[in-house]
């Protein structure tokens, strides 16, 4: 799948993936996570604006991402979900651990404040 | 004679028969319970021999027992749902073909896998080996198939046993369907084609098949088959749509495992940090009312802050803020405070990281996270105190609210793993979260049984010690979004497993009678016989026309014969659920056991010689004219012998040598095909 990678205030790495976010393309996101993470890039905001469908395998390689992230001091926050992937955050109850945010920059700013605080 | 007249009530053209053979079972349901509550009732009212309270009142409440087990059973026949012709496939589907194994011998997985490859449907097979074995990735390699063992992240964390095997595998494959196979079940090429169809219905999560072994010799003396359940049972439970999920020889939807796997995960964080929250809480409170630490007040200033911090992110949580920024927030929060502190105090530093070290190391390798404050006041106090330990203390905890799951290999765990019995209880809540279930009543795979009375025993402990764990741990009637008749099919399953303590009162009552003539009915008058009498028959009946054509006799007589096995599981499940506890096991076979096994059937004996002293002094007694109770002792012989028949079968099975016969068997093509399954009565 294609994913856009841009870079926010602070260093903060936002992506935009295209298009659907199942079984199929889940891999490949976990993948460019785990590139980030390896190079050093741990504050990561996924723009879900453009994810027209979502599935569990979508879920899971946002949740093994914030693992990653977290475990290397960092935080993973998603961004703009569209009505369907709204949805199944909701019946999955995983928006009471990942909250969508409304814009990428609400997202961001609360990474990029926390980078000049936290310890490394 | 009989087996004419009941002829047609087997379903020999499906069609025509299928529906004139549940309405006579329902009537024989509807009657049977009908003579039950009558005779009970009366039992209850007008029966009990108030002389012999205690034996009176168990015997009538294994009778109470009895007509629960039969009152479920009575529900689950009542939606018999025989399907007949699958519909046709889903053209375009992936599905991984997932074998699982675990030091078996490379020859059997080979057989396996090769069958696996000549699967006609479209697929990837993989062999998921959990004993890591060179031979067995060479023999992966060589018949190219793909080749899975558990990834690092699975070093030193829980393996979860077969449950964590399918998991780790789910996060590296990615087909649409999954089948599982264990290592010794060799499919046949259609399994696919014959089951891929029900998934049309995008609301189906999975589609069980049954669990037929071609290696049980004649007379089947262990009890491997359980046509029952794989037949009536399992058609009456997919009639309520709880079909059950039995580990091997079943299509799952991809999407409900991992569904499954999100809000396991989900559940898992907030009950986590709803508990290290409360208890770092507990702890800042446990350490201010201790006068050493609250001396000073640079200490005290610093306490005040943790707790506080502690009780404002417990407070956020509990408004339904995201635990991302309820940790985050925490996090930075404690931050703040161990930077401040350092600031102020640098020569005490270095003092202080040695103590720190030792704090948090035996912070490490916590057993239950309710013991995380105990463990902390106490390292607290054991050491020198030093405000940078508390610091480090309030980091682990924080560390354990990290999201990450870091107690697990995976955070996603599609698999239940709060069981030995990992499909049970993944089943269970992948109907509570609305997903329908298929049981296809066909053979499409075919396996080996247990070849011997150790390894046979070991097998069903483990599957009642798990079904046990799973009523203890997530009791059917609270799961959340099952429906009624769900619920009652998991809890049939389940009450069929507490049978063993009713088949001691069900040994011991005749034996009473005849050695101490004490009754515990008020008398065998024809009263007490046109109550029962027509209750037994229907209950025989009914079992006979559901079980019709199939060999139940053996499944019935392990039912009462296995009793100190049931309760066996019984206690030790509950010592594991409540007291964290092994499980414990019959013993650990590794290779083929042979010979006779009497120890391994003590009790049953026991209760054989009981039985038959029993009768010989009740008839000395009658004879002798101790007593001139001639019917009620004649009935009394008469319900020892029974029980005696029911016993025999483990007498059958620990003298059963695995003799020419047998080996012929596993050799040669399957001569007729047998089933095992959960317990035959269910």
């Amino acid at each position: 799948m294609e994913i856009d990678q841009t870079i926010a205030a602070d260093g903060v790495v936002v992506l935009k993936p295209h298009g659907r976010l199942d079984m199929r393309s889940a891999p490949s996101m976990r993948e460019r996570v785990a590139e980030l993470i390896a190079d050093g890039k741990v504050r990561i905001v996924i723009d879900l604006h453009l994810v027209a469908f979502m599935d569990s395998s979508g879920l899971s390689a946002l949740i093994s991402g914030l693992k990653s992230v977290r475990q290397g001091g960092g935080d993973l926050r998603i961004a703009r979900p569209g009505e369907q992937v709204r949805l199944i955050l909701q019946s999955t109850k995983l928006d009471t651990v990942l909250k969508p945010y409304g814009s990428v920059e609400e997202a961001v700013r609360g990474l990029s404040e926390a980078a000049s605080e936290r310890r490394p | 004679m009989i087996s004419k007249a009941m002829g047609w009530l087997v379903p020999a053209r499906p069609q025509d028969s299928r529906g004139l053979r549940r309405d006579v079972i329902r009537v024989l349901i509807a009657t049977d319970i009908l003579f039950g509550v009558y005779y009970l009732a009366w039992r209850y009212a007008y029966s009990i021999n108030w002389s012999v309270l205690p034996f009176a009142l168990a015997l009538l409440a294994a009778e109470t027992y009895s007509f629960v087990d039969s009152l479920l059973f009575g529900v689950t026949m009542w939606r018999l749902k025989e399907r007949g012709e699958p519909p046709p496939r889903l053209p375009h589907a992936t599905v991984d073909v997932f074998i699982t194994c675990y030091n078996e011998p490379v020859e059997l997985l080979c057989r396996t896998v090769r069958a696996a490859k000549a699967i006609a449907t479209p697929h990837r097979t993989y062999l998921l080996d959990d004993g890591d074995s060179t031979a067995m990735k060479q023999m992966a390699a060589e018949e190219h198939v793909d080749y899975i063992t558990r990834s690092k992240d699975w070093r030193h964390r829980p393996r979860h046993a077969k449950a964590g095997n399918l998991s780790n595998a789910l996060m590296q494959t990615d087909g649409e369907f999954v089948l599982i196979l264990d290592a010794d079940q060799v499919p046949r090429p259609h399994i696919l084609e014959r089951t891929l169809g029900y998934f049309r219905d995008e609301g189906v999560g999975f589609v069980q098949t049954p669990q037929v072994f071609y290696n049980v010799p004649k007379g089947d003396p262990f009890g491997n088959q359980a046509p029952l359940f794989y037949g009536p049972i399992q058609q009456g439970k997919d009639g309520w749509n709880a079909a059950f999920l039995c580990g091997s020889n079943a299509v799952l939807r991809r999407e409900a495992l991992l569904q499954l796997g999100v809000v396991g995960y989900v559940r898992a964080m907030q009950d986590n940090l709803g508990g290290v929250l409360r208890m770092a809480h507990r702890l800042f409170s446990k350490l201010l009312a201790d006068g050493r630490h609250s001396s000073d007040p640079r200490s005290r200033a610093m306490l005040e802050q943790l707790r506080r911090a502690a009780a404002d992110a417990e407070a956020s949580r509990r408004d339904g803020d995201s635990l991302q920024e309820v940790t985050f927030r925490f996090q930075r929060r404690i931050d703040g405070i161990a930077r401040a502190l350092v600031n102020e105090d640098v020569q005490q530093i270095r003092a202080d990281l040695a103590a720190v070290a030792t704090i948090t190391s035996d912070l490490q390798d916590l057993p239950e996270l309710a013991e995380v404050d105990e463990v902390a006041f106490h390292a607290l106090n054991r050491h020198e105190w030093s405000p940078l330990g508390a610091v480090e203390v309030v980091r682990t905890m924080v560390q354990a609210i990290d999201l990450d799951r870091a107690d697990e290999a995976q955070p996603i765990l599609p698999l239940a793993t709060i069981s030995v019995t990992e499909d049970m209880a993944t089943a269970m809540r992948l109907h509570g979260l609305g997903w329908r279930s298929v049981y296809h009543h066909e053979v499409l795979a075919l396996g080996m049984a247990p070849e011997d009375l150790r390894s046979s025993l070991q097998q069903r402990l483990r599957w009642a010690q798990g079904t046990i764990q799973v009523l203890l741990r997530d009791n059917p009637l609270f799961v959340p979004g099952l429906r009624l008749g769900q619920r009652l099919m998991y809890l049939a399953t389940m009450w069929g497993y507490l049978s063993g303590f009713a088949s001691v009162i069900y040994l011991v009552g005749p034996m009473i009678f005849l050695v101490f003539g004490l009754s515990p009915v008020s008398s065998w008058s024809p009263d007490f016989f046109w109550h029962l009498v027509p209750y037994l028959l229907l209950n025989q009946l009914l079992f006979t026309v559901v079980g019709w054509g199939k060999q139940t006799w053996r499944g019935r007589q392990y039912d009462l014969a296995l009793f100190p096995l049931w309760i066996q599981a019984f206690t030790s499940a509950v010592a594991n659920v409540f007291f964290h506890r092994p499980l414990g096991f019959v013993v650990t076979p590794k290779v083929r056991q042979s010979g006779v096994h009497l120890r391994l059937i003590g009790p049953q004996l026991v209760a054989i010689a009981l039985l038959v002293v029993a009768i010989v002094i009740g008839l000395l007694r009658l004879m002798l004219g101790v007593t001139n109770e001639l019917g009620p002792t004649l009935i009394n012989v008469g319900w020892a012998s029974y029980d005696l028949v029911l016993m025999s079968a483990v007498l059958d099975a620990a003298f059963y040598f695995p003799g020419a016969a047998a080996a012929r068997a596993s050799r040669s093509r399957p001569r007729r095909l047998r089933m095992r399954g959960a317990k035959n009565g269910d």
